[in-house]
C-alpha cells in the first residue's frame, strides 16, 4: 500500500477501489480451500492470510471455494497453506486452469450474447403474439418491421459464435453441429426479412432469435464445465534437469543436458533431481524414488546404487555415471509413454458428437427434401422456401446444444459440492461406462504415517523435538503423528546427512536415525543416551473412507484391482485390509500402463485412481482417471476428476451420479427426439406457423433443461 | 391504435434499461461470489478502511 502514498491519482480513489488495485499485488497465487462453508471461514481465512508478511491481499470466493492471494514479495504457497493449517483449514494449490481462469474473455462475451438476445426475444415475443393472436394488414405489416429491426442486429451480433464455428467446419468442407444451427438462423431471418418487405404473413424473427437465445445458453454452460486442458506429458517434461555438473578431469562444469554422453561423471547435489540413469560412483544419500515407486519413503543410495533420471537426490551429494542419456533416460520414455496415452484419450467421442454426426445429414436432406416436394407440387418458390425453412427451425438441435452441457453443469457442480472437481467435459459420459477400477496404493488409499504407540512419554517428547523442525519425510510423518505432545528441550541439534538427527537431552546424546546408523537393524530407531534404540515404527494409514469406498464399489459390481510400486508384503496387507483380491506389487510405471492396456484389450472399461508421478501413465492410460488434490501435477493434468477433499468418501457417489447424468442425457436426446417426430410431419405437410415453431422449440428447450436439472435432487 | 406508437418505444427502452443494468453487473463482477457476498454484508467486524 505504501505506493499509493505517492500516488496523486490514488487520492481522489474510495477506498474500495484502492484495496482492489492493491489486492492484484505484485503476482497471484489461488489455493482451493474445500471445507469452507460459511461467514467465520470467511473472515478466518482471510484474517490469517493477511497477518502474513509479504501478502498485500486475501479475497475467498465462497462459491468457487477458493483464494486468491495477491502477493507483494515472492511467498511459496506451501507457507500460505502451512497457515491455513495452522487456522484450521485444509488447503491445496491447484492450477489455475483447474480452478477455471480470471479474465474469462470468451465466457463474458458469451454472457454478453445471451443477454442482448435475451432482450431481443422477449421484445420480439410481445410483438409477436398480437401478431397470432389475430393482427393483420398495417398492423400486422409495423408489427413484423419493428421485428426485422430488433432482431436482425441482435442475431448479426448474438449468433457469431455459431457463424464463426461453421464457416471454420465449411472451410475445411465438414459439417459440424453449427452448420445447421447457422444455417436455419441466417436462412429464417432471412426468409423473414423478404416477407416483413413484401407483406407476407408468416415471420420467423421470434423462432431465429430464441433459437439464437437458448444455444447461446447451452453453449455458456458448455465452456463452464470444459476446463482448460493441460499436458501430463509437458508436465513430466518439467522435470528434466535442463543443466547438469559433470566432473570431468576432476574439473566442475556446468553443461546442457543435451551435452552428456554415456559415461559421463555427473554430481548432484542435495535437493536436486538426478538427469540421468546411470550408477552412483561416490557419495551416500537418502533418495526420494516417488517417480518410480510411488513410494515417498526415501531409499538409501551408496558406491554401487542404480539411479533412474527423476529421483530426487536428498541429503548428501552423489557422484553418478550415467548409463543412458538423451531420450534414453526413464524419464523421458515415460514423457513418451504418457504423450502416446493422452492421444488415445483425446479419440474418445462424446454422446453428443455422435448424435451429431448422425443428425446434422439427416436435417439438411429433411429440409432439402422439403423444398424439392413443395417445388414439385406447387411450383412456388416462396412457398417451398418457407416451408423448409418452418422445418430447419423446428429441427433445431436444441436438444444436442442445450441438453448435454445442462446436464453435465448440473452433475458437475453436485460432484463439486461434494469435493469433486470434474475437469474434462466427457468425463462423466465416460465414468457412467467404467466397470473395473485400478488403485494406486501409497498417497491415494493410504498416507504414510508413524505409530506413537511403541514409545513412552518421554520418548515420544524427544522424538517431537528432533523431528519437528526438519523437512525429511520420515521426520514429518513421526512429528505429525506425535501431535499434540510437548517437545522436549533439546541443545545442540544437528542433522547427519544420510543417517539422521542427533542432539543433547539433559546432558545425554539423544540420536534418531537409520539403524544402520544406531547400530542395529532396519528400520528407523531413537536411541537415548546409552540405552538399546527403541524402534519407531512406520506404518501407512489407510485414507479416511478407503474400506468404505471400496466395499461400496464393490457392492456396486466394480471389479477392484490394486497395483502398488510398493513390496509385496506391504501391498497383500493393504489388499487385505481392504478385501481386494486382485493385487499387483512391485509394478514400475510402464508396467502400471501395461496392466490397464491389458485389462482394457480384454474389453474392460477401466477407472484409474492414483496420485503419484509413476502413475501419470497409468492415469492417462485409463478409460477414465481419479487423482487426489495432493498428487503430482502431472498426475493431476492427467486425470479427469480430482478429489479436493483428503477423505476418498465423496468418491463413492460417483459412479451414481455419472450414470444419472448419462441417463439424462439419453431421456434428453429422447424427448427431443419425440417433439421432432411430432412436429417435423406437420412442418413438412406445410401447417407449421411461426407460432407452431416458436411452441415446439421453446417447449422442448425447457423440457431438456428441467429434466436436467433434477440431477440436484435425489437420484 | 396510436398509443402503440408511444408504447413500444417505451417498453423498448425498457427494455434496454434492464439490458445495460446486467450487462453492468457482468462487468463488474457482480456474479463473482454469490454466495460468499451474501454472507459478507452480515459480517459485524468489517475491515477498517485502509490507511492511505
Amino acid at each position: 500500500m505504501s505506493d499509493a502514498t505517492f500516488c496523486p491519482a490514488c487520492i481522489g480513489l474510495p477506498d474500495g477501489q484502492l484495496a482492489k488495485a492493491a489486492s492484484n499485488g505484485t503476482a497471484q497465487i489461488i489455493l482451493s480451500l474445500p471445507g469452507i462453508h460459511c461467514v467465520a471461514c470467511i473472515n478466518g481465512v482471510e484474517r490469517a492470510l493477511r497477518g502474513i508478511e509479504g501478502v498485500a491481499n486475501a479475497r475467498v470466493n465462497l462459491s468457487m471455494k477458493r483464494v486468491t492471494i495477491g502477493t507483494s514479495t515472492p511467498i511459496a504457497p506451501e507457507t500460505l497453506i502451512e497457515t491455513l493449517a495452522r487456522a484450521g483449514y485444509a488447503a491445496q494449490i491447484l492450477d489455475t486452469s483447474l480452478l477455471g481462469g480470471q479474465d474469462d474473455a470468451y465466457g463474458r462475451s458469451l454472457m454478453t450474447r445471451i443477454a442482448v438476445s435475451g432482450f431481443a426475444m422477449m421484445n420480439v415475443m410481445l410483438l409477436s403474439v398480437a401478431v397470432w393472436s389475430g393482427a393483420i394488414g398495417a398492423t400486422q405489416n409495423l408489427f413484423h418491421l419493428i421485428s426485422a429491426s430488433i432482431a436482425l442486429p441482435a442475431i448479426l451480433y448474438a449468433a457469431q459464435p455459431f457463424f464463426k464455428n461453421a464457416w471454420r467446419a465449411l472451410a475445411v468442407r465438414k459439417l459440424n453441429m453449427d452448420v445447421p444451427i447457422s444455417l436455419a438462423i441466417l436462412l429464417a431471418a432471412g426468409m423473414s426479412l423478404f416477407e416483413t418487405l413484401v407483406g407476407g404473413h408468416h415471420a420467423y424473427f421470434d423462432a431465429a432469435i430464441s433459437l439464437t437465445f437458448f444455444l447461446l445458453i447451452g453453449r455458456y454452460l458448455d465452456h463452464r464445465s470444459r476446463k482448460a486442458a493441460a499436458s501430463a506429458a509437458a508436465q513430466l517434461s518439467a522435470l528434466e534437469v535442463p543443466r547438469v555438473m559433470r566432473l570431468q578431469n576432476g574439473a566442475r562444469q556446468m553443461v546442457d543436458f543435451t551435452a552428456l554422453a554415456v559415461g559421463d561423471l555427473i554430481q548432484v547435489l542435495p535437493g536436486g533431481r538426478i538427469p540421468v540413469d546411470g550408477t552412483v560412483t561416490a557419495g551416500s544419500s537418502q533418495i526420494d524414488r516417488a517417480l518410480l515407486t510411488g513410494e515417498s519413503r526415501p531409499a538409501l543410495a551408496k558406491a554401487g546404487t542404480q539411479v533412474t533420471a527423476g529421483e530426487v537426490n536428498m541429503t548428501g551429494p552423489l557422484t553418478i555415471r550415467a548409463a543412458t542419456v538423451g531420450a534414453d533416460t526413464t524419464l523421458r520414455k515415460m514423457v513418451t509413454m504418457v504423450d502416446q496415452a493422452e492421444a488415445v484419450r483425446n479419440r474418445y467421442t462424446a454422446i453428443a458428437d455422435r448424435a451429431a454426426a448422425i443428425y446434422a445429414p439427416v436435417v439438411h436432406v429433411l429440409a432439402l427434401a422439403a423444398f424439392a416436394g413443395w417445388m414439385m407440387g406447387t411450383g412456388d418458390i416462396r412457398l417451398s422456401l418457407n416451408i423448409a425453412v418452418a422445418v430447419l427451425i423446428i429441427t433445431c438441435p436444441c436438444a444436442l446444444g442445450l441438453a448435454v452441457p445442462a446436464v453435465a453443469t448440473t452433475a458437475a457442480g453436485r460432484l463439486f459440492r461434494a469435493g469433486l472437481l470434474v475437469k474434462d467435459g466427457t468425463a462423466l459420459e465416460r465414468l457412467a461406462e467404467i466397470d473395473t477400477v485400478v488403485f494406486d496404493k501409497t498417497g491415494t488409499l493410504t498416507m504414510p504415517a508413524a505409530t506413537r504407540d511403541a514409545l513412552n512419554h518421554a520418548a515420544q517428547s524427544i522424538a517431537l523435538a528432533l523431528t519437528q523442525n526438519t523437512t525429511h519425510p520420515v521426520s514429518q510423518a513421526i512429528a505429525a503423528s506425535l501431535h499434540g505432545i510437548t517437545p522436549a528441550a533439546l541443545t545442540d541439534q544437528q542433522e547427519h546427512a544420510g543417517k539422521g538427527l542427533s542432539a543433547t537431552y539433559q546432558g545425554q546424546k539423544v540420536k534418531l536415525g537409520s539403524g544402520a546408523w544406531l547400530g542395529t537393524g532396519q528400520g528407523t530407531y531413537l536411541k537415548i543416551g546409552d540405552s538399546k534404540p527403541q524402534k519407531i515404527t512406520l506404518r501407512s494409514d489407510l485414507r479416511e473412507g478407503a474400506a468404505a469406498l471400496v466395499q461400496n464399489w464393490q457392492s456396486a459390481g466394480l471389479a477392484i484391482h490394486l497395483v502398488s510400486g510398493d513390496d509385496a508384503r506391504e501391498t497383500a496387507k493393504i489388499a487385505r485390509a481392504l478385501g481386494i483380491t486382485f493385487w499387483q506389487a512391485e509394478t514400475r510405471p510402464n508396467d502400471k500402463i501395461a496392466y490397464i492396456n491389458a485389462l482394457s484389450s480384454a474389453g474392460a472399461k477401466v477407472l484409474m485412481v492414483g496420485d503419484g508421478l509413476n502413475d501419470t501413465g497409468a492415469l492417462a492410460a485409463a478409460f477414465a482417471s481419479v487423482s487426489p488434490a495432493t498428487a503430482a501435477d502431472a498426475a493431476r493434468a492427467a486425470s479427469d476428476i480430482v478429489l479436493l477433499n483428503d477423505s476418498l468418501t465423496p468418491l463413492i457417489a460417483l459412479p451414481r451420479v455419472a450414470r444419472a447424468a448419462r441417463a439424462r442425457i439419453k431421456e434428453n436426446f429422447a424427448i427431443s427426439t419425440l417433439y421432432n417426430i411430432i412436429a417435423v410431419p406437420i412442418a413438412l405437410a406445410g401447417l407449421a406457423t411461426p407460432l407452431i415453431a416458436a411452441i415446439a422449440m421453446s417447449a422442448s428447450s425447457l423440457t431438456v433443461l428441467l429434466n436436467a436439472l433434477r440431477l440436484k435432487g435425489k437420484l | 391504435m396510436n398509443i402503440l406508437m408511444i408504447l413500444i418505444p417505451v417498453s423498448l427502452c425498457l427494455g434496454g434499461v434492464g439490458l445495460a443494468a446486467f450487462l453492468w453487473s457482468l462487468r463488474h463482477d457482480q456474479y463473482e461470489d454469490l454466495e460468499g457476498d451474501a454472507w459478507r454484508i452480515l459480517r459485524d467486524d468489517d475491515d477498517t478502511p485502509r490507511k492511505h
